[in-house]
């Protein structure tokens, strides 16, 4: 039986605790008596079966749904989306649970007689996927079967011929998605649901959609108000999108819904990284002299290099369930597995809180962790990794611990550059950046072309990864970040440290003396359910 | 009276310029300048005075001179020994063809035209008021130099004594500190820059280069263009800090901003909402600014001029340039208007302004004008005795990295002076 997560009170015997530290690491040594450690729970049993439990969830499904065969007929359209790039993290390994979900759906519906099917990378405002990258997903076979004909393509959420407006919600949220997906018989939506915020109506409403219908929930008064984002049932966030399922629903889009759940088999339980899912004073000597030769041979290569390397781990998850059927049916159990994974209950919050912030996150998957997504992988992602209440109390300091170089990948993220430049030269706060920044770079022309045709985030992409983390920083008293360009960080608006006893001295000029502190070892992914 | 003259000596030259390259204001310590005790100028005619300089800067012209950096086309059109110095505060030394006390500060206007060289009739464009784009400033009753501090007749600034004309005197009001009013030279220099680019409500003008010209350039614009919008490069936080406060809150709401270097090209785009050739990183801006404002003259700036300005738009180079080497090809492919803005002279006052639109106006006269209504004095970061002028010029060469802006000789407290 796998070991459910731990919370570590920190003594004088505790070794020093593993940060992740972009493409590196550091070992850090926690205050002895004042501070905490929680650990991911190990990873759950792996379904054995996969091609069969997949099977089973389409054949039957849960809440008020047909089984897929009987949705699928001669004739029909059918439109078969998909969870793009960003998920899962780092990226599985081959076959990707996607690829073997949609072969079986393409076996089902051939076996239908359903000629008329598209495939589409349900990407919203992300890149557009690569030809290799599209390939991981689906497979070589869907691939070749698929794509050369015009068949399997990217979302373009800027393609004015290709977007359905299909009406508002009660509270006059917009409602506009991929015409094609809009207009077809049957979505079958297909999900890595890697963390709890995945899923449910907000694949199609987010995945699908367009500026115009996104704006109204990807903005800082929705995301202040989502607590956690990882809660559905505290999110704002999914409010808004359970709403406009709703009128997806009674526009008369159809969806079959499949999520799946993986478990936190990272770093995999052998071979060079699976020290880094290991309890410290657990490591054996083994553990130790691999860790040292991984840290050393990072610490020794480029930057460039490094990164290569890093991204070049795909993660040996296991699947643990595969749901499928009616959205929300499908989401509420697809949640309990999740949560089943990752929840770690802990008492009580701490004046401190801090993350090892890894390489990678949903937007630099073969890129760069430029520094405004650090803010949104810390005080975004991490940080919303809670049910209940934050670790850290309101006014607490988080520390971030990150390289934060001032770089860019300028296919991937050109208009960040210039939200760094310009935006963030001016203000940090999420309120008056929306208001006096937003509309230029959503509807800048340049940003629009390369979106559409080459590989960029759309213009207004950084502006949702600084309200990603609104929420956090609002939360918080004071952001550190130790071990970063100092430039870099005091852009952001953070205050940089040299090491995390710095970070931790800096601190006190906020929460007072002796401290008591939160560490997430995070990743493997865990969720702080706090009360 | 001490003097820092300029010679000509090949060997020291070269020297100059080698040790110029190594550390900027090297020069002054190789010595084609040297601190000398030298004959006062003798008065060359009718018109001219002895006046005693109280400030004298140290303009960027002088540098690249000391430093054997700036191009041999000023050749034929200067005469050694000279004293440099051409932008100077003095007071007037008395005497009997003075009609003056002896008491009155003035500002030289330096360029040594036709009126100043006893030439008659003038030439057109002296004519014209153009005192700047003279064509006889080698000729007449004083020796070859297109401006005082260039010329060995006259003497310059970095002295306790100089010669000038009559015509090239401007009281100074009494309200106007010495600071402001050395000032009022490079001030006169960017006013005559700033009305050349003829920026109207709207422009987007790229001013780069955040120096004491820069600087004064971005006063002039939001005196004279004030419905412009101002994209200034500034490489140094004091100098983004300076081109903030002369862009003020009007500034920035005509959409006024300020960037780095580095950041040029990403900030015409996003700001000109023009398109751009590049897989997210500008290869080359399809449309840009409507004017350049070159206050720098590198081959750098003025290749990133031509990157960054649109189609049929202008740039106006008033930083001295020297010998550079350019692809001229954007110009060509642009019918981009390629411009020089020297010195100064006579102005039609634009529409944009409030007072006395339309009308002609000696460029000096709206420098005063502007220097004391921007509070241009706070750009005076530093001042040396004549005796330091190793230091001063070092400093001066390193403004930017050392945190100054205007950095001029002291003459006030020279004995010299007193003596004379």
């Amino acid at each position: 039986m796998p070991r459910p997560g731990f919370v570590l009170d920190v003594d004088r015997s505790t070794p020093p605790i593993l940060f992740h530290h972009g493409e590196q690491f550091r070992l850090e040594k926690l205050p002895p008596g004042r501070s905490r450690v929680i650990y991911p729970a190990e990873p759950l049993p792996a379904i054995d079966d996969v091609e069969g439990a997949i099977r089973d969830a389409l054949c039957n499904p849960l809440g008020d749904s047909e089984p897929l065969p009987a949705l699928l007929r001669p004739g029909m359209k059918l439109t078969i989306a998909f969870d793009d790039i960003s998920l899962p993290l780092p990226p599985m390994r081959s076959p990707d649970i996607r690829q073997r979900i949609i072969e079986q759906v393409l076996d089902m519906a051939a076996a239908a007689g359903v000629d008329d099917v598209h495939l589409i990378a349900a990407l919203a405002l992300h890149r557009r996927m690569t030809e290799a990258e599209l390939r991981h997903a689906v497979g070589d076979r869907v691939y070749d079967a698929f794509a050369p004909h015009g068949l399997l393509y990217n979302h373009d959420a800027e393609d004015p011929d290709n977007l359905a407006y299909l009406g508002t919600t009660d509270q006059g949220e917009e409602v506009e998605i991929n015409k094609r997906a809009a207009e077809s018989d049957l979505i079958v939506y297909v999900n890595i649901n890697l963390v709890a915020m995945d899923g449910g109506w907000k694949s199609t409403a987010t995945g699908l959609a367009s500026y115009r219908s996104l704006r109204h929930h990807h903005n800082v008064h929705t995301l202040r108000h989502s607590r956690s984002f990882m809660d559905r049932h505290s999110s704002e966030l999914h409010h808004s999108n359970w709403r406009m399922g709703k009128v997806l629903r009674d526009s008369g889009v159809k969806v079959f819904q499949i999520e799946t759940t993986l478990n936190n088999d990272t770093f995999g339980a052998d071979g060079p990284l699976s020290v880094l899912q290991k309890r410290e004073w657990e490591w054996t000597a083994k553990d130790r002299m691999t860790f040292l030769a991984v840290k050393t041979g990072l610490d020794k290569l480029s930057p460039a290099l490094r990164r290569k390397a890093m991204h070049s781990w795909k993660a040996p998850y296991g699947l643990t369930s595969v749901q499928a059927g009616e959205v929300e049916a499908v989401h509420e159990v697809t949640t309990a597995n999740v949560y089943a994974q990752h929840l770690v209950p802990l008492e009580g919050q701490t004046d401190i809180l801090t993350f090892g912030l890894p390489y990678i996150c949903p937007y630099n998957v073969n890129s760069v962790l430029n520094p405004i997504l650090v803010m949104s992988l810390g005080l975004g992602y991490f940080f919303n990794l809670y049910k209940g209440r934050p670790p850290v109390r309101e006014g607490g300091v988080v520390i971030l611990s990150h390289p934060t170089p001032w770089e860019f990948h300028p296919v991937h993220h050109p208009s960040y550059i210039d939200f760094f430049e310009q935006v963030l030269a001016d203000t940090t706060d999420p309120v008056e950046i929306e208001q006096r920044y937003e509309r230029q770079y959503a509807e800048d022309e340049w940003y629009r072309h390369l979106y559409r045709t080459s590989y960029a985030y759309h213009g207004v992409h950084p502006f949702y990864m600084w309200y990603w983390g609104s929420h956090g920083l609002q939360h918080a008293g004071k952001v550190i970040i130790v071990g970063g360009d100092v430039r870099a960080v005091r852009r952001l608006g953070f205050t940089p440290a040299s090491t995390l006893q710095d970070a931790l001295e800096m601190a006190t000029d906020v929460v007072g003396p002796q401290p008591t502190i939160t560490h997430v070892h995070n990743p493997p992914i865990l969720m702080a359910d706090v009360t | 009276m001490k003097a820092l003259e300029f010679g000509r000596k090949p060997a020291r030259y070269a020297a100059a310029m080698a040790a110029g390259r190594l550390t900027p204001g090297g020069g002054a310590k190789v010595r084609p300048l040297r601190l000398a005790d030298l004959d006062v100028p003798a008065l060359p005619g009718p018109g001219w005075h002895h006046i005693k300089p109280r400030l004298s800067g140290i303009c960027g012209s002088d540098l690249s001179t000391i430093d054997g950096t700036s191009s041999r086309y000023f050749e034929p059109i200067v005469s050694f020994p000279f004293v440099p110095g051409h932008e100077v505060v003095a007071d007037r030394a008395g005497g009997p063809d003075d009609p003056t006390d002896g008491t009155d500060r003035v500002v030289v206007e330096p360029v040594l035209g036709c009126v100043t060289r006893g030439i008659s009739p003038v030439c057109a464009e002296c004519a014209a008021g153009h005192l700047g784009n003279c064509t006889n400033i080698t000729f007449g009753a004083i020796e070859p130099g297109l401006q005082s501090g260039f010329c060995h007749d006259t003497g310059g600034g970095w002295s306790t004594m100089m010669v000038a004309h009559e015509s090239q005197l401007h009281a100074v009001p009494a309200e106007l500190s010495d600071e402001a009013a050395v000032l009022v030279e490079p001030t006169a220099c960017a006013v005559h820059g700033a009305l050349a680019a003829h920026a109207g409500a709207g422009d987007r003008v790229v001013v780069l280069g955040a120096g004491t010209l820069g600087l004064l350039t971005i006063a002039a614009l939001r005196r004279y263009a004030p419905d412009a919008a101002l994209l200034v490069v500034a490489k140094h936080p004091h100098q983004r800090a300076l081109a903030a406060e002369l862009l003020g809150d009007a500034g920035r709401a005509a959409g006024g901003t300020i960037v780095e270097p580095g950041e040029l090209k990403r900030a015409v785009r996003r700001t000109t909402g023009a398109m751009a050739v590049g897989d997210g990183a500008i290869v080359r801006l399809a449309g840009g600014a409507d004017i350049v404002v070159d206050c720098v003259g590198s081959a750098a700036s003025v290749t990133d001029s031509l990157a960054v300005v649109r189609p049929r738009g202008r740039i106006v180079v008033v930083g001295m340039p020297g010998v550079t080497t350019v692809d001229l090809t954007p110009l060509w492919h642009k019918e981009a208007r390629l411009v020089g803005a020297y010195a100064y002279g006579t102005e039609v006052v634009p529409e944009t302004h409030d007072h006395g639109a339309g009308e002609h106006r000696r460029t000096f006269d709206l420098a005063f004008d502007l220097v004391a209504s921007a509070d241009l004095d706070r750009l005076v970061s530093a001042t040396y005795p004549l005796a330091r002028y190793g230091d001063a010029i070092t400093h001066a060469a390193t403004a930017g990295p050392r945190g100054a802006v205007k950095v001029a000789f002291d003459l006030r407290a020279e004995k010299e002076r007193t003596r004379l």
